[in-house]
């Protein structure tokens, strides 16, 4: 009965955004509120012998200054899963202790009435340093590469099956190339930020997350506070992209800083900061052998990535965690390595693993096609995986195929001579390239709350939160069509932490966690309103059965006559209620090894309790789901134009075709999708952050130096889904969609840039000075 | 930000008084100025605000020059219609920089005054001769992919970051600026130093000395004009190259030409002798490629910015070419 | 889909977060036509030390008059604080958004005297007589600004931290009339950049504007 899903509706918050009445985590207007200004380490290891703050202090309006040498000592995380907080260095939680490690590391906080004045003090404060001999050059460091345990959700680093080195040797075609992907930055748009206000024991905390329940969870064990007395808000989020899905230091300093002085402390970090101190993308360098028979089928795929993480934490980037799974072949071996070096710790940005690995893979793929001869589609195809033949399980559901051939289509890849550097339009040359795109369809456990009120609307209320991807607007629809009202009757409440648990905005998994928890609440209440209407002799619908009966228009009504029913609003009314309320938690993963059980007398086991007795709980927890591996899929076009003089590069078209499942709203999904796309195009041909060569800091700390696409690079974006739902992965049938968009993007206008040119560039990002 | 007092002035004469005093620096647009303020690089004690000054004015002269008022914005001069059909390269050069809000705000005169983009010099964290004379240069064995490959020297290789500035130097253009002592002029040539041993030095003004206005001397073969930029994203960014071109060719053959380049110099970069290898030589391809080599002939690259010296010469020859096209 | 008020996802909560943005204004006077914002040279309590004060001067407070979304204000602030500063931290005008302080996102956008430029670069001392008009100013009750209005059914954003500067930049754009096609339009908004990438919807919305 899906009256709303899939509909393009307007943004349910859109209104808020656009009159810029949405309210961000630095923007709480609260009383007495002082500003908290960080001071970061200008030396790339070491150690600090002394800090000065004897100037700062005596500037006007300076509180105090927060340092290791009075700061609040704080208690070591324990846990490192995301959805129960995972802060982002666990070996460096700020201010503990006087080591350096990286630059741009937190020295100290100053605290002043405005954030002029604690600008100005932080300016100075006086640091002597113990400088050290930093590890710095990711290059420079291959020697003392090491195999890392596991990545992110417990991913595998090293994978095998068969004998990819002696397949290698006998495969009639080989590729054998290096791949290199530089540091990237987020550079969502709203800086991290953080206020944080004590009122005796308890603390609140608005912040710039992606993880309300994470941060609640994570505050209540480094603070050592019990978590119902820490309340945390992010109703609105500007961007994420991995970014604010580890927590990072300002979210803990500002409430130790509101704790020492007695006030609250906002702290909005600068852009510069938000580099160095905030997440990154790894570096990588990627070796990808390739083997090949001359029918053009894979037998030999050999992925060999090495990363870069920090010395107060490991943070693998998978760049090969698709790699066994994406085409059909015998032999495959994937590893990981990883070096340490004085950086800021890298974290998960945009597709993890699947962004840098898709680039390099779907690339050699095209050199291989060259090398055989075949058109990069067809060779694709002719390697097609009808399962995951690592795990030997099938697809939840998957149309690749049909992807490839659309996006064709859409392209215009008719027009594509396979002969490189060959084609003209005017001065310029013209090329198409083309990728797969794939990442896996997520499904962690989540809990919600519905409730119908007597005046005819409902709430739902979730701990997760709206990072931008819509899901206040998706969720709003999977509500309505649950209740069976219109979207306008329905509120959708998201980024406050004493809701029912919510998945985090991570993995692309909030669609496919919080929809189906969200619409077996709103059953089960509507359930629990059916039942009151059987048992009421006033009850058009009186000793009728439950499963006769059906809701809509704010109605419930018989299934096979709508006119034997009644208002929902008049259930209630008559019966004297004012509200009817369901919990729910689908505790349903995708990734085997989470199950999660709450505590007993836990509000949130009331919910497991109430769940037990949910029809769409049960009959979503029963659906047999172990034989299957999900993952979403997609093709990927890109037509370029570049000045073979100037080395510009302009795109021209892309076009992109994904296999998400259910698309929820459409408008939305394409919006989400084109987000993906341009991330993809920026990484494939301007983003890049620079270090030292000699010292190791950041060079390139600001949005002049980091470039990220604007307007005026944006070609013409094709999106379109094929829109079968994923029969396994939920009632719904919505895989997420937060990332696939950037897969196989950077590898597609590269690919696109060889058939224009000629030239193989194989270190990102290809800039006019990599084609003269 | 340092604390600072902020005048007002009302007229040049108390702006020049104002700014007379050490640690006294303008502000029009803010641009640049606040933007370093911030940073902690300029740190101005009093900051004079110079935008109600009448220095607002386009005027054509007679004979078809121009003189521009230093407080014009850079959006209405680049769209104003006397500029773009005698000096569209001009206009093309504006255009080409900052986006539409910072054109807004931005001034002629402090277009002038615009200080490089050098990331070391816009980090107290590095060594700096600009910034902080005596501690070195972080760029030369640095990260500098975007620093300059002319004009540079052993103690600085900031890039000049304007692109305004690059066609005032081809156009040849006059600065006329006011001090306690009265009203000089600068020729555009004079006005920007090379770093040399005194990268801290960057102009010819004197403490307190106000820039009124802009000449362009009339050049009636500019008209025929064009600016190139070519960078690493479509819009929004300083240029990895650029060139500003005028060509007057007669028969095919060049009677006058004006060359300067961008991105690539340590001041905005009128090359004399690309020029000179132009002009009474006939209008083709050679012609072009043997300029851009004089124009870099003594291009001094560093580790990671040689590219720019054949996308400089690249980026002159297609201006060239698009000029010739124009006649 | 229903109004401001009807639709606020927000609204149980902000009751609870310390002071709702109206009572905080009222707590500062804002309503009047003049505001002192204090404390700029009052030292913290306990900060006790007296005697020399060192390095630099005191801040220094300006005087400045300026009309914001049609309201005129005496600001008495430290000279040092930005026009966007002075909207988002003084007056509680956030949604002006602050994304890079350094003109280099455009998050900042703002109209003053009808043209925009970036309130993060532009001292509020500047703004002497200026008239500034912020996203909260281009609604007309609850009718939202035309611009408003194409952003919205065109989908031009998705977190939402660019858009007000979004918005107010293409209201400024298409009075500049420069933008006649697609390729103008996206020229001359490229100074406000989306890291969500809504940019081929934000184009749509201009064009509908433009062509309205």
């Amino acid at each position: 009965m899906n009256e709303s899903l899939g509909k393009p509706i307007d943004r349910v918050e859109g209104r808020l955004k656009v009159t810029g009445a949405a309210t961000y985590a630095a923007e709480y207007q609260i009383k007495n509120l002082a500003y908290g200004v960080p001071v970061l380490s200008t030396i790339t290891k070491g150690r600090v012998k002394s800090i000065d703050v004897q100037q700062a202090q005596k500037m006007p309006g300076v509180i105090g200054v927060m340092t290791s040498e009075n700061c609040m000592m704080l208690h070591s995380p324990a846990g490192s899963d995301p959805g129960s907080g995972k802060f982002a260095e666990k070996d460096l939680l700020p201010l503990q202790n006087d080591r350096v490690l990286y630059g741009g590391q937190y020295i100290a906080v100053v605290v002043a009435e405005t954030t002029e004045q604690a600008e100005r003090a932080a300016a100075l404060i006086g640091v002597t340093y113990e400088e050290q001999k930093p590890a710095v050059g990711f290059e420079n460091h291959f020697a003392t590469a090491y195999q890392p345990g596991s990545g992110l959700g417990g991913a595998k680093t090293q994978e095998k099956r068969g004998d990819a080195d002696a397949a290698m040797k006998t495969a009639a075609v080989t590729t054998d190339e290096t791949y290199t992907t530089p540091v990237y930055s987020h550079t969502a748009m709203e800086p991290h930020a953080t206020i944080a206000e004590w009122n005796g024991e308890k603390l609140t905390v608005y912040d710039a997350t992606q993880s309300v329940m994470g941060v609640q969870a994570l505050l209540s064990t480094i603070l050592g506070i019990p978590k119902e007395n820490t309340q945390v808000y992010a109703l609105y989020i500007g961007g994420g992209f991995g970014s604010k899905g580890f927590t990072w230091a300002n979210t803990l300093l500002a409430p130790m800083a509101a704790k020492q002085f007695n006030r609250p402390v906002k702290i909005e970090l600068k852009r510069q900061q938000v580099f160095s101190a905030a997440g990154r993308r790894t570096q990588t360098q990627q070796k990808i052998g390739l083997g090949a028979g001359t029918d053009g089928k894979l037998v030999s795929v050999k992925h060999d990535t090495i990363s870069e993480t920090s010395f107060v934490d490991e943070f693998v980037e998978t760049a090969g965690v698709a790699t066994p799974m994406i085409y059909s072949s015998p032999n495959v071996e994937v590893k990981h390595s990883l070096v340490r070096l004085n950086r800021g710790t890298p974290c998960p940005m945009r597709a993890p693993g699947e962004s840098v690995g898709t680039y390099a893979l779907e690339v050699a793929m095209d050199e291989m096609a060259r090398k055989l001869k075949m058109d990069p589609i067809q060779f694709r195809i002719a390697n097609h995986s009808d399962m995951d033949e690592q795990k030997k399980k099938q697809f939840s559901s998957k149309y690749l195929k049909e992807c490839y051939l659309r996006g064709a289509e859409s392209i215009g890849w008719n027009d594509r001579n396979p002969e490189p550097g060959q084609t003209k339009q005017g001065n310029l040359l013209v090329g198409y390239g083309m990728a797969t795109a794939t990442y896996p369809a997520n499904r962690s456990a989540s809990s919600a709350k519905a409730t119908l009120y007597v005046d005819g609307h409902a709430e739902i209320l979730c701990g997760t939160q709206d990072i931008g991807t819509g899901t206040y607007t998706v969720m709003t629809q999977v509500a309505a069509d649950a209740f069976g009202l219109p979207v306008e009757k329905v509120k959708v409440k998201l980024g406050n932490s004493s809701y029912p648990k919510g998945a985090q905005s991570g993995g692309s998994q909030v669609s496919a966690s919080v929809g189906p928890a969200i619409r077996a609440a709103a059953l089960g209440a509507m359930s629990k309103v059916i039942k009151i209407a059987i048992a009421d002799h006033k009850s058009p619908l009186y000793d009728k059965k439950e499963e006769d009966i059906m809701a809509g228009n704010g109605r419930i009504h018989l299934k096979d006559n709508a006119n034997v029913g009644e208002a929902l609003v008049d259930v209630l009314r008559r019966n004297g209620m004012d509200k009817v309320e369901a919990q729910a938690k689908t505790n349903v993963s995708t990734r085997a090894q989470q199950s999660t059980t709450a505590p007993d007398g836990s509000p949130e086991a009331k919910i497991e309790e109430e769940s037990k007795t949910n029809a769409a709980v049960q009959a979503d927890e029963k659906t047999e789901r172990k034989d299957y591996v999900f993952h979403s899929f997609g093709a990927q076009f890109a037509k370029v134009l570049v000045d073979p003089d100037l080395g510009t590069i302009r795109v021209e078209k892309i076009a992109s075709i994904m296999d998400i499942g259910t698309v929820m709203n459409l408008k939305t999904a394409t919006n989400q999708i084109m987000g993906g796309i341009i991330f993809g195009m920026g990484m494939a041909l301007m983003e890049e952050t620079k270090y030292d060569p000699i010292n190791g800091r950041i060079v390139t700390r600001d949005m002049a130096q980091y470039l990220v696409p604007v307007n005026a690079d944006i070609p013409e974006i094709d999106v379109q889904f094929i829109g079968k739902p994923d029969p396994y992965i939920s009632p719904i049938g919505a895989r997420g969609i937060g990332e696939i968009g950037i897969t196989g993007m950077a590898a597609a206008i590269a690919n696109a840039i060889y058939n224009a040119t000629g030239r193989r560039v194989r270190d990102l990002p290809i800039t006019p000075d990599k084609l003269i | 930000m340092e604390p600072f007092k902020l005048i007002r002035a009302q007229d040049n004469l108390q702006a020049i008084h104002s700014a007379g005093i050490k640690q006294s620096k303008f502000i029009a647009g803010g641009t640049n100025m606040l933007d370093l303020m911030k940073l902690n690089i300029e740190t101005p004690r009093q900051v004079v605000d110079i935008n109600k000054l009448s220095l607002y004015k386009i005027e054509e002269m007679p004979d078809e020059g121009v003189r521009i008022g230093a407080l014009v914005k850079n959006s209405d001069l680049s769209y104003n219609p006397f500029i773009k059909t005698h000096f569209p390269m001009l206009s093309e050069a504006l255009l080409s920089g900052a986006s539409p809000q910072l054109r807004n705000m931005a001034s002629t005169g402090g277009n002038l005054m615009q200080r490089t983009r050098c990331p070391y010099f816009y980090n107290t964290d590095f060594a700096c001769n600009k910034r902080l004379p005596g501690s070195g240069c972080a760029a030369i064995n640095g990260y500098n992919r975007m620093n300059a490959v002319l004009g540079t020297s052993d103690q600085c290789i900031a890039t000049h970051p304007s692109d305004m500035c690059v066609a005032l130097a081809a156009l040849g253009a006059i600065i006329y600026v006011q001090g306690a002592k009265g009203i000089r002029t600068i020729p555009f040539a004079d006005f920007h130093l090379l770093p040399a041993q005194t990268p801290h030095l960057e102009h010819n003004l004197r403490q307190g000395e106000l820039i009124t206005h802009i000449e362009i001397p009339a050049l009636p073969f500019a008209a025929k004009s064009h600016y190139l930029k070519v960078r690493d994203r479509a819009s929004y960014e300083f240029a990895l190259t650029s060139a500003a071109v005028a060509l007057d060719v007669q028969n095919g053959i060049i009677r006058q030409a004006r060359i300067a380049l961008g991105g690539v110099g340590t001041k905005p970069w009128r090359s004399l002798d690309a020029e000179k290898a132009l002009i009474g030589a006939s209008a083709t391809e050679s012609t072009y490629k043997r300029a851009a080599d004089l124009a870099l002939a003594t291009a001094n690259p560093y580790k990671d910015n040689a590219f720019k010296v054949e996308l400089a010469k690249r980026t002159l020859v297609r201006a060239l070419k698009t000029v010739e096209g124009l006649s | 889909m229903g109004d401001m008020t009807d639709y606020s996802p927000d609204e149980s909560n902000k009751s609870k977060l310390g002071t709702t943005r109206r009572g905080f204004l009222s707590q500062l006077g804002v309503a009047g036509a003049s505001l002192t914002l204090a404390p700029l040279l009052v030292r913290a309590a306990g900060d006790s030390q007296k005697g020399e004060d060192i390095a630099a001067a005191p801040a220094e407070i300006t005087s400045v008059s300026l009309t914001i979304n049609g309201k005129t204000q005496v600001l008495n602030l430290d000279s040092r604080v930005t026009l966007l500063d002075a909207l988002r931290e003084k007056l509680g005008l956030t949604g002006t958004k602050k994304g890079c302080d350094h003109g280099q996102c455009g998050a900042c956008t703002v109209l003053a005297d009808g043209r925009r430029i970036n309130s993060c670069l532009t001292l509020a001392g500047m703004c002497e007589g200026a008239e500034i008009v912020t996203i909260e100013g281009l609604a007309k009750g609850e009718q939202l600004h035309p611009m408003q209005e194409a952003f919205l059914k065109h989908d031009g954003f998705q977190c939402g931290y660019c858009t007000p500067g979004q918005i107010c930049s293409a209201v400024g754009l298409v009075k500049e009339g420069h933008a006649k096609t697609d390729a103008e339009i996206k020229e001359l908004m490229s100074g406000n950049i989306c890291r969500c990438g809504a940019y081929q919807n934000i184009v749509a919305a201009i064009k509908e504007v433009q062509n309205a």
